[in-house]
């Protein structure tokens, strides 16, 4: 079982990528640094939720492989349709 | 008093109440995989439509009131907070700490949607909603039309999500009060909060992809 204490460390790690998120968006690092600071955040914060809040650091195998399975499929689709879309010549 | 409820607590097709916990915990996690996918295809679709038209999408985006995107933000981290606090009352018997615990969730939640509803309210005022309304001002109107597409059906749909997940929280909540859940049998509480966390990520994603990105071309 986690401690209440972990809990909110995450509450306050999850603020505080807000905020850096947040300030990161005012300062110009170019649209393409800008998009993968933001989205390098948000997955951060994304894992911190998962592994914390939804228990994955000690759930079953089995749970995993499902929660793993979803975003697999995910990359999947991103995957193969970016690699249409960035690859037209027209 | 606790173990004498077990009996009624578990359903007759499981051996155990540890066995009838892992088939409801892994039950939520096969949706929420379906979920990733629901909400992945229309991640999908604003990220191939944003590169497409990268101007019109930056543009579009510095309609969005970042003030309240981070409110709302961190809102509903509180939310999820008081949703795994909510959980651990419950794994600890303590009935009151859970009942309150969980009503707070219900009103961090509806604080977010009353301020999710006065942006939208806002983007109609402004013709900012796709339709026959729609007048926007700048440049490239028809891709910006996309962006706010977008918007309202990915913020919608998460704002719906936020309503399911409420309605199931008030209905624990009478639950818990009626005393149905102890150290020994608290799945409802445990797998709803997984849902909550869930809708938490997605609004996680977004933030950054319609307040935060593309400010800077």
């Amino acid at each position: 079982m986690i401690a209440v204490k972990t809990y909110y460390m995450v509450f306050a790690a999850l603020l505080a990528l807000t905020l850096v998120t947040t300030g990161a968006a005012f300062v110009d690092l170019g649209a393409r640094w800008n998009t993968i600071v933001g989205l390098t955040i948000a997955t951060v914060k994304a894992l911190l939720v998962a592994t914390y809040f939804m228990h994955l650091r000690h759930s079953q195998r089995l749970t995993l492989l499902f929660a793993g399975a979803g975003v697999l499929w995910l990359a999947l689709l991103i995957t193969f349709v970016f690699a249409d879309y960035l690859t037209r010549g027209w | 008093m606790t173990v004498a409820r077990t009996p009624e607590v578990l359903a007759h097709q499981f051996d155990d109440l540890e066995q009838q916990h892992d088939a409801a915990n892994l039950g939520m996690w096969a949706f929420l995989a379906t979920e990733i996918l629901f909400f992945g295809g229309m991640f999908l679709g604003y990220a191939v439509y944003r590169s497409l038209y990268p101007e019109a999408f930056t543009q579009a985006s510095n309609h969005m009131d970042i003030l309240l995107g981070m409110i709302n933000t961190v809102v509903l981290i509180a939310s999820s907070l008081t949703v795994v606090l909510a959980v651990h009352a419950a794994q600890q018997d303590r009935r009151r700490a859970l009942v309150g615990l969980l009503t707070l969730t219900i009103l961090l939640g509806l604080v977010f949607l009353g301020i999710k509803s006065t942006e939208y309210l806002h983007k109609f005022n402004e013709n900012l909603v796709p339709g026959v309304d729609f007048a926007y001002t700048g440049q490239n109107a028809r891709h910006a039309a996309l962006f706010f597409s977008f918007y309202f059906a990915m913020t919608g749909m998460h704002a719906l999500h936020m309503i399911i997940g409420i309605a199931i929280f008030a209905w624990l909540i009478v639950a818990a009060r009626r005393g149905r859940y102890t150290a020994i049998y608290n799945t409802p509480v445990e797998i709803a909060g997984l849902y909550w966390h869930f809708v938490d990520i997605i609004w996680i994603f977004l933030f950054p992809l319609f307040y935060l990105l593309g400010r800077h071309l």
